[in-house]
């Protein structure tokens, strides 16, 4: 490993929940369990009025075990201090199931069934009253110190281009060591673009067992892909520099450090300590209901369903999102698009390709974002109000016995 | 990397790791430009795009160029220190059959 970033590390605040994780913030979610509630559950976050309201859902009508998953975690996620559901009424989501495992985790829930509550204007009113009441009591939660070791921060790319692996993502990646050093849990993903590089990274993990699995994760990725029609993954793509496919790979790859892999998470598993992990988002068995993340929060979403506080995104084109639930932090790779889109990004790594600073000075910026963040300052995504949520089917199986080594 | 081997790099080109023996170029480098690479100085002999590969030292035929701190594939050719590593000297060290095998 690197020599790590000297860094200050100070002392943030949490809001303590049941099961001793702690939130960032106390946001209430609103959560609609099918699309036809969509509308309703929106207007109640409109109407309210709340920048820690947030809409949340799931638009599909059949049952899916991943969704499930998801929801459970993404309700129960330390930034939650409170749920309301919107159910139409006869839509499969389990909605009695995911209203115990809500109130199992300390947190109140309400839910109103729009075919019980009179229709639209009845189901909202009601609605913003079960908001005020949640706010209420999620309001009493007590702050209480929090370590950054405490902290779980995930990590994408998004709108990549050729800056993408020489500023941002090494500088995520020194952030990452940092972070990792100070017994953060940092996540990592996009295994389709790891093709190449699973040697490189299988040599990165903690046990052999581990290793062969990280490998097999690409290996899932790249057959998925190919089966959508993008097994793009051609050797060669000289444009930019780039010379060979385990170099291109590993420009995304970057933005994971130089810390050993200590496990393999997939969507709605928590690290069970810090370190770096990485997280499997490629679907198992045969291939069906499509890509594997229709966009990039989708991605977030499954980011946040493993308990991310908040997420580093770095982007060279230029992305604009942020996040329901936990803030994202915008790293802009190249120096042309900070320049047009300024006001959205929150550390200019394109400084590294115009020789204004180090790949150890942005990493360190990177680093001041997070603990900002992390003790309550807005991200500008936050700032601006965006609060994309994506939820989709999806099938996994359960984590293989290699993927969470114990290490004592 | 610390702030000595920033300052020991041209501020043409990028280290992206301690262990690399290539740097990233962010500048177009021309023909006659002088580079420090580690303290000391060479002469560019060829023309270098932004976002190309230079030799961080002397590299011969089937040493493993390493980027990020990990190899990235092996020399087919030699370079000079501060010469242009990238097809006409450089191969992968991927399996080519892997990235066309459908799994599953």
């Amino acid at each position: 490993m690197e020599t790590l970033i000297e860094h200050d590390r100070p002392q943030l605040t949490g809001r303590l929940r049941a099961d001793g994780r702690k939130g960032i913030r106390n946001v209430i979610a609103v959560a609609y369990l099918v699309e036809c509630a969509h509308h309703v559950a929106r207007q109640i976050v409109n109407k309210a009025d709340d920048s820690d309201v947030h809409l949340i859902g799931f638009p599909g009508c059949y049952p899916n075990d991943y969704a499930f998953k998801v929801m459970s975690a993404v309700t129960t996620h330390p930034n939650v201090g409170g749920v309301l559901l919107i159910s139409l009424g006869c839509e499969s989501f389990n909605r009695e199931r995911l209203k115990q495992v809500i109130e199992a985790s300390g947190r109140p829930c309400e839910t109103l069934v729009i075919q019980n509550s009179g229709g639209t204007l009845s189901t909202v009113a009601q609605g913003l009253e079960a908001v005020a009441r949640l706010k209420a009591i999620a309001a009493e939660v007590p702050v209480v110190p929090m370590d950054v070791s405490e902290l779980v921060i995930g990590t994408i790319c998004g709108g990549s281009d050729g800056t993408s692996g020489i500023t941002a993502n090494p500088a995520v990646g020194r952030a990452f060591d940092w972070l990792g050093a100070q017994g953060a849990a940092c996540i990592f993903e996009e295994t389709g673009e790891l093709v190449g590089c699973e040697k490189i990274m299988a040599s990165r993990a903690v046990t052999p067992e581990l290793g062969a699995a990280l490998e097999a994760c690409v290996q899932k990725a790249e057959a998925y892909y190919t089966v959508m029609g993008y097994g793009s993954f051609a050797p060669g793509n000289a444009e930019g520099g780039l010379t060979t496919q385990e170099e291109k790979s590993m420009g995304a790859y970057s933005k994971s450090g130089s810390a050993p892999i200590c496990g393999i998470l997939k969507p709605g598993d928590l690290p069970p300590s810090g370190g770096l992990y990485l997280l499997d988002v490629v679907p198992d068995g045969e291939v069906r209901f499509g890509f594997p993340n229709i966009s990039d929060n989708a991605e977030i979403v499954e980011l946040i369903a493993c308990g991310a506080h908040l997420t580093l995104f770095t982007t060279g084109r230029g992305s604009v999102v942020g996040s329901a639930i936990s803030p994202v932090i915008k790293v802009c790779a190249n120096p042309d698009t900070y320049k047009k889109l300024h006001e959205d990004m929150d550390v200019d790594a394109g400084r590294i390709m115009e020789g204004r600073a180090s790949l150890d000075e942005v990493g360190s910026e990177i680093i001041d974002v997070v603990l900002n963040v992390a003790a309550g300052g807005l991200s500008k995504s936050e700032a601006l109000g965006h609060q994309e949520f994506i939820l989709t089917y999806k099938a996994f199986d359960p984590l293989g016995p290699a993927c969470l080594p114990l290490r004592r | 990397m610390d702030k000595e081997t920033n300052v020991r790099v041209s501020s043409d080109l990028i280290l992206l790791h301690d262990h690399d023996n290539v740097l990233v170029c962010r500048q177009v480098i021309e023909p006659g430009v002088r580079l420090v690479i580690d303290g000391a100085e060479v002469v560019a002999g060829e023309r270098i795009e932004v976002g190309h590969k230079v030799a961080r030292r002397d590299l011969s035929v089937g040493d493993k160029i390493i980027k990020y701190g990990a190899p990235i594939g092996s020399m087919t050719g030699a370079a000079p220190k501060g010469g242009h590593v990238h097809l006409h000297n450089m191969k992968s060290d991927y399996i080519p059959s892997h990235t066309r095998k459908v799994v599953g």
